[in-house]
């Protein structure tokens, strides 16, 4: 499945697993979960330094030991996806992904402008103005949004690299609530689809590649697991069976039974 | 000379810079990036950016996120 790549803008990855880097008990947690999960993209926030802990915090040891944050890193590497968690307004977005791009780590971005701190949905008329001004500064916007196809028609039409439509609320591992819509959004769209957010277990993970989808984007799923090692295993592994089976094309469903077996040359 | 740096009023010694004011602060210069008074200060400035009086600075780094 080597030739299967995921192209988004000029970035091509084989892993079609984006995951977060939030939730982990410790960062050797984080570190062994993301290599069990082969994923190649890794999201991470940005925060204000805390003055009273002047050392570089450890994920940051992390980072630049695997990531694209030092360029003399040798063989795989993951490529930092810096979101904008948190922020509530398009001019704090964009603040935000301004920052992250002083720091070398926003060839990709992740846009996401919410709109309610207990949904966590995003604020569609804020995302599309962030999206708007971001795509005019040269960066590869990726955006979170609602599994709304005009949403994301529009995300599209603005110049955006991907769309990440939601399963269900960030971190609520509830499932693909409307397969509906995104079987939609996938037809519409010619740009990636990337599920973000609300995926649970690996079924999930497989449930949206069946759909078509290029892509799941992940955190609590793995990170909040009883085994996040493992969790992440399942995950790539959900991910791969999903892929193949919507590439190899699912049987029609019927109705009745259809028998396996000939129905000639039954023993009389 | 007095600033508040991530919204923390704080004295800091006259007639620094932004890279000798990330000295002065123990920070790896490249982790952290650099907002004074609402405007980003380039990687590339700050051995010349000067750090004035009631400046409002802004020391971002990447955390854990999804």
């Amino acid at each position: 499945m080597s030739i299967d790549a995921l192209t988004i803008g000029s970035h091509t990855f084989s892993s079609r697993l984006f995951v977060g880097t939030g939730k982990y008990k410790s960062v050797e947690l984080t570190e062994a979960a993301i290599d069990a999960s082969g994923a190649e993209v890794v999201t991470v926030a940005l925060r204000r330094v805390d003055l009273n802990d002047r050392s570089p915090s450890s994920l940051m040891g992390l980072l630049l030991r695997r990531s694209s944050l030092s360029s003399e890193n040798a063989g795989r590497r993951w490529t930092i996806l810096p979101n904008t968690a948190g922020c509530y307004t398009a001019d704090d977005a964009v603040r935000t992904l301004r920052l992250a791009r002083e720091l070398g780590v926003a060839s990709i971005v992740k846009l996401e402008v919410i709109g309610d701190p207990k949904t966590l949905y995003p604020d569609n008329e804020q995302t599309l103005e962030a999206a708007r001004i971001l795509v005019k500064e040269g960066f590869t916007v990726l955006p979170y949004c609602i599994d709304d196809p005009i949403v994301c028609r529009k995300l599209e039409d603005l110049g955006c690299a991907a769309v990440m439509p939601l399963a269900a609320p960030i971190g609520s591992g509830l499932g693909i609530r409307n397969p509906h819509n995104l079987s939609i959004i996938l037809e519409y769209a010619k740009i990636p689809v990337i599920v973000d957010a609300g995926v649970g277990t690996a079924s999930d993970a497989a449930m949206a590649m069946e759909l078509g989808c290029h892509g799941v984007l992940m955190n609590t799923a793995i990170a909040e697991a009883g085994n996040p090692v493992l969790m992440a295993e399942a995950m790539r592994e959900g991910i791969s069976a999903g892929r193949k089976a919507f590439l190899a094309g699912r049987m029609p469903r019927r109705r009745y039974a259809n028998a396996s077996s000939p129905a000639a040359g039954l023993i009389e | 000379m007095n600033v508040v740096i991530n919204g923390q009023p704080l004295t800091i010694p006259d007639g620094l810079t932004v890279r000798s004011l990330l000295e002065h602060l123990e920070f790896t210069a490249g982790l952290v990036a650099v907002e004074i008074n609402r405007a980003i200060v380039p990687r590339a400035e700050h051995h010349a950016a000067a750090v004035r009086e009631d400046d409002a600075i802004e020391l971002v780094q990447l955390v854990g996120g999804g």
